[in-house]
């Protein structure tokens, strides 16, 4: 399905729902929804949650949408987004990233490059409740899968060139627990995923050796609930080294290493209905042959709308 | 190894931080009541409790029916009792007081979101809040009859 229509679908089911909605109030207790990440499922900035984003609670039908602009010393990442959720257990979403590569795409002689995913994520609650289940350590527990689509563009050759295929799909698994009497939030995901960088630099790689098969990463989130309406936390993302041994292989060197996304987060929620959520990210070295092994440090900023 | 040792840091940070107020919930449990105002604090927390129950269009609906009067004073019998406090709560458990009820999950969050308010009000800090709510959150599984 085209990803332009899908993501029009989804608004619009968005907007009507909203619409439909009489309530400015829904199911949902401020901020247990989580944030949008920049795959677009309900969670950290980073991380994908247990908890199913918009305000629904059992019952009830919500949407949210979404969007959030990272930059960072070499790059700049767009993303605009939407989400379903039904009943509080199942979550559908739709993120469209685009990663402006700046003086790296000047540099593979592609000025102007931006590299475009599409990402349509699917997400069950299996068991618990991460808010209410107050009296026990049990976590609330969800599936997921997301299916990354990179957009062709210029870098395709060099893409094959590394073995690297334009598509994938990552599975994980989360764990959420809000320690209530105590206002702390915490998260542990495990995927399974052949992507480089996200995605945006492919799915795997076969120059030098085999680097597509997949990998499981450990992906851990904390937060701080200062106020009803402002928490505070830090997510860390683990990613595997895919491409530097094929960037070794093509004579990079070690230049297409990577490393993990981390961030440290604020998230304030005025009301039920907006989210604002301003982060220091890093998300390590990107093409470090190109960006002369800078770390990619900077901000987060993300507005999310849910109903 | 850098990665490896920032990832632990992180997470001894995060199990340290749970730790440690974990350590401080049993002394807490006992300023608990205090926190509230003891029994005249709660008195006056479940009157105006109550006037934004009513007030609510989502809650109005169940309490409007109900013995309010009766309701208040189980209600700071029960958060007395919770709270540490000199009381024994020998009101209906909450799967009698609800059964009769239709209550789903969506009213469930409704009521907390008044009590926040009310709680709010009695300017009573929002980590008592979050206790308090913590010992009432399991309620759910008896309170809420339509899933």
């Amino acid at each position: 399905m085209n990803s332009r229509l899908a993501f029009a679908l989804l608004a619009a089911c968005a907007s009507l729902l909203g619409g439909a909605n009489a309530r400015a109030d829904t199911g949902k207790l401020l901020l247990t929804g989580g944030v949008s990440t920049v795959e677009g499922t309900a969670g950290g900035g980073l991380t994908p949650w247990a908890v199913v984003g918009s305000n629904a609670t059992e019952g009830e039908v919500g949407a949210s949408a979404y969007l959030t602009t990272v930059g960072t010393r070499d790059y700049g990442l767009n993303i605009y987004g939407a989400a379903i959720g039904i009943h509080d257990r199942y979550e559908l979403s739709i993120a469209q990233q685009d990663f402006n590569t700046r003086d790296t795409g000047t540099a593979l002689g592609l000025p102007g490059l931006h590299l475009k995913q599409s990402i349509f994520g699917a997400k069950v609650r299996m068991l618990g409740d991460a808010v209410l289940d107050s009296d026990t350590l049990m976590p609330q527990v969800a599936v997921g899968v997301q299916f990354k689509q990179l957009g062709a563009t210029g870098l395709d050759a060099t893409l094959e060139a590394l073995g690297a295929k334009r598509h994938g799909t990552d599975f994980y698994v989360s764990a959420t627990k809000l320690l209530l009497g105590r206002g702390l939030l915490l998260n542990g995901t495990l995927r399974a995923t052949k992507a480089n960088q996200n995605g945006l630099l492919g799915f795997g790689a076969t120059l030098g050796g085999d680097e597509s098969s997949y990998r499981l990463q450990p992906e851990l989130s904390v937060a701080y609930l200062l106020s009803k309406n402002i928490a505070v936390g830090t997510e860390y993302r683990f990613m595997r080294n895919r491409l530097e041994t094929a960037g070794r292989a093509a004579g990079l060197g070690n230049g297409l290493r990577s490393s993990d996304w981390k961030d440290v987060f604020i998230a304030w929620a005025p009301n039920k209905n907006v989210s604002l959520t301003l982060a220091w990210v890093d998300l390590g070295v990107i093409v470090p042959a190109t960006t002369g092994s800078r770390r990619q440090t900077g901000y987060y900023l993300s507005a999310q709308a849910a109903f | 190894m850098k990665k490896t040792l920032l990832s632990f840091v992180l997470a001894a940070a995060g199990l340290l931080m749970a730790g440690t107020t974990i350590a401080q919930t049993i002394p807490m449990n006992h300023t608990l009541y205090k926190a509230f105002g003891e029994r005249a604090g709660l008195v006056s927390l479940m009157d105006d409790f109550m006037t934004r129950l009513l007030a609510d269009p989502r809650t109005r609906p169940h309490f409007l029916p109900a013995n309010q009067q009766h309701v208040k004073e189980q209600l700071v019998e029960q958060f007395c009792a919770l709270a540490s406090g000199p009381c024994v709560y020998q009101g209906a458990d909450m799967k009698t007081a609800h059964a009769e009820l239709d209550i789903r999950k969506s009213d469930f969050h409704a009521l907390v979101e008044v009590l926040q308010r009310s709680m709010d009000a009695q300017g009573i800090p929002f980590s008592r809040q979050n206790q308090m709510l913590a010992l009432l959150a399991p309620m759910h599984r008896d309170a809420i009859t339509i899933r």
